[in-house]
């Protein structure tokens, strides 16, 4: 029985949170206010990965957007490309460039390559990324500062090519969506309701992944990466498989955001970005299933919130936040939570069974 | 690296052959020119002062040191290997301090030792029951009354079970133990000897023991290394009598095996501080 709630509990509360989202907002929210839940729900989706990337993994990515963007980019294209219709290019390219379209813009006129490539170009990017890193035994603040740098690096790449991704703008103003006008509310919150789901089915993902024995090796590997060796197991490719699926989701999150948002430009990927998504993991409490999502959430609702009021204090307040979370509570505030509920239930304790004498060990 | 090598059927016996082996640390030979078979169904003994060079000889069979000369065990050359490719290859390692994963159960780290057998996909799905093989080493290494107890609570002696347990379901045929008995009582040390002779007959053991008693007791064939070099090889009867041994290892007089007894305990706590 005890197992069963452990095992199907979480179930039930991401159903719980399938509710809410699906059911419960799109009837009391403004339209307004559910395309900003929308836009929450995609940083929430790249901050599930990255709980499994980091809060079971331990490789702190720092650099999902990154990840984020190539979904975003690829999207974007479409859309662009839908927008200026058949044989038509998109409007930057006439007003910055000479009028002509490159090469590798042409597949993204197709829907199907679309959505292929939104999952394919991030999963061949961290796997190449990630098996020259992991296999060369990377680690630690280094692989943190390695992921950081390369938001940078991809940031100040679409900021230099004005005519290729329309630069510091970015791409938007977007009409359509795979054939639905995106100015008919109905159509915009089908594509929240799409986004919202797709959250939920990554959350479904990463339970089972979770309780799977690629989740107690994912976790032995975090702890100690040595001794997975010994059992067999290459740890890089490990982490790998982690580090993979959180980039794909990453990317499905940043594909979302380009119709919801109806823009996606550097500032939505860069090394600030990534790290907004690495503090809603960290609020919410990165080792937890519910944790990263639930904080990707609270982080972009303050965001919001905290902006309209003080336009120009908000990031203040989120960074004290930040702060006091990481000082108060390193596993986040879920846990906290929980421990403040687990105060009033009374202890199990696990005795350690006949203790050696301190000098035993050798 | 395949390596053109009689099948350990068509002998009759499994054994891991050591030829040459040397592992050079900058100049340093940690260990030298070493030649070693180790039989199946046997417990061999591995001992020698400090700084013979026994765990560098195990670190580098398992791919933790790099080495030249020859380590082949049936159609594999080791010392071309990684190390999860070594275990995949059978062969099994423990260390001085005991590593199992503590926050998984007993259960969960013998679990996660039969990763060996799974395909990647099979990873994906979550453990259902206890299968087979992890049931009957939890039943050998006899701690199944501690089956759902956190790792990171059992007792020292129990850690060190623990892990053999794990390379039972692994099933490496080869198991190299550096010192399973350190710090561990006397009944441990009399348990932990009985295990290895239970589960030996269809494997290799090898052990790098200091404790003499132990030795004694459990021994079938027991190999002298001192300053990185194989000095003699035998029965623990005629190791004992054998003058060279005595003069390195054994044979001291009462005050000076004093002195160097408190050497060693002294020298075995440096060694433990340096390799956590």
């Amino acid at each position: 029985m005890k197992s069963a709630v452990r095992t199907f509990g979480p179930l039930v509360a991401i159903a719980v949170l399938a509710v809410l989202l699906l059911v419960v907002a799109p009837s009391v929210l403004s339209p307004f206010r559910l395309n900003n839940l929308g836009k929450y729900c995609c940083w929430a989706i790249a901050a599930v990965g990255i709980g499994l990337a980091w809060g079971r993994g331990g490789m702190l990515v720092m650099g999902q957007g990154v990840f984020f963007g190539i979904g975003g980019y690829a999207m974007a294209m479409h859309l662009k490309l839908e927008a200026a219709g058949p044989e038509g290019i998109p409007d930057f390219m006439l007003l910055y460039g000479d009028g002509t379209m490159p090469g590798w813009w042409e597949p993204f006129r197709s829907g199907a390559f679309t959505l292929f490539a939104i999952v394919a170009l991030p999963a061949v990017a961290a796997a190449i990324l990630g098996w020259a890193i992991f296999k060369r035994k990377v680690k630690g603040a280094y692989f943190a500062i390695l992921t950081q740098a390369m938001a940078v690096v991809f940031a100040t790449l679409l900021i230099a090519t004005i005519q290729e991704t329309g630069g510091f703008n970015g791409l938007n103003q977007f009409t359509f969506f795979f054939g639905y006008n995106l100015y008919d509310p109905v159509n915009k919150r089908m594509v929240y309701s799409i986004t919202a789901g797709l959250l939920i089915a990554c959350l479904v993902v990463v339970w089972q992944l979770y309780r799977s024995r690629f989740g107690e090796l994912l976790v032995a590997t975090r702890d100690a990466e040595e001794r997975v060796r010994f059992l067999g197991h290459d740890p890089a490719n490990v982490k790998l498989a982690a580090f993979v699926i959180a980039a794909v989701m990453a990317s499905i999150g940043g594909a979302m955001f380009a119709p919801i948002a109806g823009i996606i430009s550097p500032s939505d990927v860069d090394a600030t970005a990534s790290i907004f998504l690495i503090a809603g993991v960290a609020l919410g409490g990165r080792a937890l299933l519910l944790g990263p999502a639930l904080g990707a959430l609270a982080v972009g609702y303050g965001r919001s919130t905290l902006s309209e009021q003080f336009p120009d204090q908000w990031t203040y307040f989120l960074g004290a936040l930040f702060i006091v979370v990481i000082l108060m509570f390193p596993a986040g505030l879920i846990s906290a939570a929980g421990r403040a509920a687990g105060l009033l239930r009374p202890r199990r304790r696990v005795r350690p069974t006949a203790a050696r004498p301190a000098g035993a060990t050798s | 690296m395949r390596l053109d090598h009689p099948s350990p059927d068509d002998l009759g016996q499994d054994y891991l052959e050591i030829r040459d082996l040397t592992v050079d640390f900058d100049g340093f030979k940690a260990v030298s020119g070493v030649d070693l078979t180790l039989l199946q169904g046997r417990v061999h003994f591995l001992i020698g002062p400090n700084g013979a060079g026994k765990t560098t000889l195990i670190d580098a069979i398992t791919g933790l040191v790099p080495a030249t000369g020859v380590a082949r065990y049936r159609n594999h050359n080791l010392l071309a290997l990684k190390s999860h490719r070594i275990v995949r290859a059978g062969i099994g390692r423990t260390f001085q301090t005991a590593t199992v994963f503590e926050e998984l159960s007993v259960l969960q780290n013998l679990d996660i030792a039969g990763g060996v057998h799974r395909s990647p996909f099979a990873l994906l799905r979550a453990r259902r029951g206890t299968p087979d093989y992890v049931e009957a080493a939890l039943g050998t290494i006899g701690l199944g009354d501690l089956r759902d107890r956190p790792a990171g609570v059992l007792a020292h002696g129990q850690k060190q079970w623990l892990e053999i347990g794990m390379l039972l379901v692994q099933d490496a045929k080869v198991m190299l133990l550096d010192e399973p008995v350190a710090g561990m009582s006397a009944e441990e040390r009399e348990e932990t000897g009985a295990l290895l002779q239970r589960i030996g007959t269809e494997r290799t053991i090898v052990v790098v023991e200091h404790d003499m008693d132990f030795v004694r007791s459990f021994a079938d064939l027991v190999t002298v290394m001192h300053a990185g070099k194989v000095l003699t090889e035998g029965t623990v009867t005629e190791i004992q009598a054998n003058a060279r041994v005595q003069e390195v290892y054994l044979g001291r007089t009462a005050d000076a095996a004093e002195a160097a007894e408190a050497a060693e305990a002294d020298a075995v706590t440096h060694e433990g501080a340096g390799r956590d």
